[in-house]
C-alpha cells in the first residue's frame, strides 16, 4: 500500500531523509520511531503530496507521491505533527468543511461526521469554537479530520502528543481497532506506543533507516540484556568483586554520580531471564554491608538509539575494511 | 463543489473576524466623507454644471485611495496567516487543486470588496432622490473602481503567498500599489517618452475613462491583464513547493 524506494530529500545543503526504503502491505500498521529531528515528518510530507522527494520514489495506494498527488490526496487521510487548525472555526463547521472539500455528498457526510465525532469523543465540544479547545481535544478534532473519508491508507505523525494518559489509551485503542481495514502509518518517539500499536516498526536516525523489525522483535532486542542498580553502604572495590562474582551477572559497571558519603552505586548487566535480584540482595546482606536499594533499570529509547547506531556504524567500519 | 467548500470556509472566516468589520466601518467613514465634502463643494462652487464631470467623477477618483488603503487589509490573511498557523499543510494535503484554492480567495475576496462598492450605492440612490440626474454612466464608474479592486486583490494575494506575516504582506501590497499609482505624477522626473509608457502601465491613469463613464477595450485588456498576470505569479508560488529541494 506504501512503497517508498531510495527516498532521499534536502533542503538547500542539509540532508533530511537519505536514501529510505520500506513498504507497508494493506492493512497493516508500521510505526515510524525516531528521535526529533530525524526525518520522520519529512517522509510523512512526502507521502502526502506536500512536496516532492530530492530523489527516489514514494507511492501510496498505487499512486506516486509526486506526480498523482491528488489522486493520492483523495486516499489518505493525515494527521499533521503540530495540529493546528482554524481558531475561528466551531469543531461542527470544520468537519463539514473537510467533508465537503472532499466532495463527500450530503447523507455521506452527516453519517460520517456523527461517526467521528463519536469514535472520537467529540460530542461535547461540537459547538465549541477550536481556538478554546484544550490540546488533546485539538488533537482529536485533527484525527476526526484524518478519519472523517474512511481512507485507504491513514498518516499520522505523533497522534498522541499533548494527550492525558486516559486520552492515549482511546486513541491508541482506536488505532488498534482500525489494524487489517486501513493501512496505518504513524509515527512516534516513545517506545511503548509501538510496541502497543504496531505490528512492524521502521526506526530512523538522522535520515536514515537504523533497523526494520516487527514490534515483538524489537522489543526482545531491547529486553535483550537486564540492567540493576544496586545502592550499598560499603566499600567500592569490594562491593564491585562480590556483585560481579554473583551467579548471573556478567559485567558490573559503577554509576556515574556515585556515592554520598559511604554509598555506592553499581550497575549489573546480566542476560535476560535470569532472575539476579534476589541473589545480589542475599551477596550484599551476607557481607553485612547495608543494602539501600536494588532496582531493574529500564532500558530507554536513547539507549536503543545508541546501541543501534552503533551496530550500524561498525557494520560499516566492517564493510569498509 | 471543492471550490465552493473553500469558497465558504474563506467568507466565514471574514464575516467571524473583525477585521472586516473595522475594514468596512472605515471605507464607509472615509467614502462618506469624501461624498459629503465632494458634495458641499459641487453645491457651492459647481451650481449648473454637469453633476457627472463635476462631482461623480471627483468622488470616484477620491475612493481610489479609500480602496488602496483598505483591499491590502483584507488580502494581508489569505495566505500568509494559512502559513503562519500551518493550515496550509492541511489544505495542501486535501484533494484541492492549487487553482481551486487561489480562484476561492480570489472570489471570497472579491465577494467582500462588491459588498463594500455596494455600501456606497447608497450615494448616488440619495442623490438621485434629491434630484434626478443621468445615472447611466456611473455603471461604468463602478465598473471601473471594481475591476480597480480586482487587481489590487490579485496583488495582493500574490505578496500574501510570499510571507508568512500578515503585516508585511499588507504593507508591501500597499507600497507596490502607491509606486503604481505615483509612478506617472512627476512629469519632471521622467522624460516624455518614458512618461507615456508609463501611464500606460498604471492602473489609476486606466481608471480615468471608467470615472468619465466610458468603457475602453483597452482599458478592460488591461485590468484582465494585471490579474491574470498577479495570478500566474501566485499559483507559481503555490506550484514552488513541489520544485523546490528538487535536484
Amino acid at each position: 500500500m506504501i512503497e517508498i524506494e531510495h527516498l532521499s530529500k534536502y533542503f538547500g545543503a542539509t540532508c533530511a531523509v537519505q536514501d529510505v526504503s520500506f513498504t507497508v502491505k494493506r492493512g497493516e500498521v508500521i510505526g515510524l520511531l525516531g528521535p526529533n529531528g530525524s526525518g520522520k515528518t519529512t517522509i510523512m510530507r512526502v507521502l502526502t503530496g506536500f512536496f516532492p522527494p530530492t530523489a527516489g520514489r514514494a507511492r501510496v495506494a498505487g499512486y506516486d507521491a509526486a506526480e498523482q498527488s491528488l489522486a493520492l490526496r483523495r486516499r489518505i487521510g493525515y494527521l499533521p505533527e503540530n495540529v493546528v487548525l482554524y481558531p475561528d472555526m466551531r469543531v461542527r463547521a470544520f468537519l463539514e468543511f473537510c467533508a465537503a472539500a472532499r466532495r463527500m455528498g450530503a447523507d455521506r457526510r452527516r453519517e460520517r461526521i456523527a461517526a467521528v465525532i463519536h469514535d472520537c469523543g467529540l460530542s461535547e465540544v461540537i459547538s465549541r469554537l477550536i481556538g478554546t479547545l484544550s490540546k488533546g481535544y485539538r488533537q482529536r478534532v485533527g484525527l476526526a479530520q484524518a478519519l472523517l473519508h474512511e481512507p485507504e491508507v491513514l498518516i499520522l505523525d505523533e497522534p498522541t502528543v499533548g494527550l492525558d494518559p486516559r486520552q492515549i489509551i482511546e486513541i491508541r485503542s482506536l488505532i488498534r481497532g482500525l489494524r487489517g481495514r486501513t493501512t496505518v502509518l504513524l509515527s512516534t518517539h516513545i517506545l511503548p506506543e509501538v510496541s502497543m500499536t504496531c505490528e512492524r516498526v521502521v526506526i530512523i536516525d538522522r535520515g536514515r533507516i537504523v533497523a526494520e523489525d516487527t514490534a515483538e522483535a524489537l522489543t526482545r532486542r531491547v529486553e535483550g540484556e537486564n540492567r540493576t542498580l544496586v545502592r550499598v553502604e560499603g566499600p567500592l572495590e569490594d562491593v564491585r568483586a562480590v556483585l560481579s562474582a554473583v551467579p548471573g551477572v556478567e559485567r558490573v559497571e559503577v554509576a556515574d554520580g556515585v556515592a554520598s558519603g559511604r554509598t555506592v552505586e553499581c550497575i549489573a548487566h546480566s542476560r535476560s531471564g535470569e532472575p539476579v535480584r534476589k541473589a545480589i540482595a542475599a551477596a550484599v546482606v551476607g557481607r553485612g554491608w547495608g543494602l539501600i536499594e536494588v532496582r531493574p533499570l529500564a532500558l530507554s529509547l536513547e539507549d536503543l538509539f545508541v546501541r543501534l547506531v552503533t551496530e550500524e556504524e561498525a557494520a560499516i567500519d566492517a564493510d569498509h575494511v | 463543489m471543492t471550490f465552493l467548500a473553500v469558497l465558504r470556509k474563506e467568507l466565514a472566516s471574514y464575516f467571524v473576524s473583525p477585521l472586516f468589520y473595522v475594514v468596512a466601518a472605515v471605507f464607509l467613514c472615509l467614502s462618506g466623507y469624501y461624498f459629503y465634502t465632494d458634495l458641499i463643494f459641487f453645491v457651492t462652487f459647481g451650481f449648473g454644471m454637469s453633476i457627472l464631470e463635476n462631482f461623480w467623477q471627483l468622488l470616484l477618483v477620491d475612493l481610489r485611495l479609500v480602496m488602496l488603503l483598505s483591499i491590502p487589509l483584507l488580502t494581508m490573511r489569505l495566505f500568509a496567516e494559512e502559513k503562519k498557523l500551518g493550515t496550509i499543510e492541511l489544505l495542501l494535503t486535501y484533494p484541492i487543486r492549487d487553482g481551486e484554492l487561489f480562484l476561492a480567495k480570489f472570489t471570497a475576496c472579491a465577494a467582500v470588496l462588491a459588498i463594500l462598492l455596494a455600501g456606497t450605492l447608497l450615494y448616488p440612490i440619495y442623490v438621485y432622490s434629491l434630484q434626478p440626474f443621468p445615472w447611466v454612466p456611473l455603471i461604468a464608474g463602478y465598473l471601473g473602481l471594481f475591476l480597480l479592486g480586482l487587481s489590487f486583490i490579485a496583488c495582493g494575494l500574490f505578496v500574501s503567498s510570499l510571507t508568512e506575516n500578515q503585516v508585511v504582506a499588507g504593507m508591501a501590497t500597499i507600497g507596490i500599489l502607491l509606486l503604481c499609482w505615483i509612478l506617472s505624477w512627476n512629469e519632471a522626473a521622467t522624460s516624455p517618452e518614458l512618461l507615456h509608457v508609463l501611464v500606460r502601465l498604471s492602473m489609476f491613469d486606466h481608471f480615468q475613462g471608467f470615472a468619465r463613464g466610458t468603457i475602453d477595450a483597452q482599458d478592460l485588456a488591461y485590468f484582465l491583464f494585471f490579474v491574470s498576470f498577479f495570478s500566474f505569479l501566485t499559483l507559481r508560488v503555490l506550484e514552488s513547493r513541489k520544485w523546490r529541494g528538487r535536484r
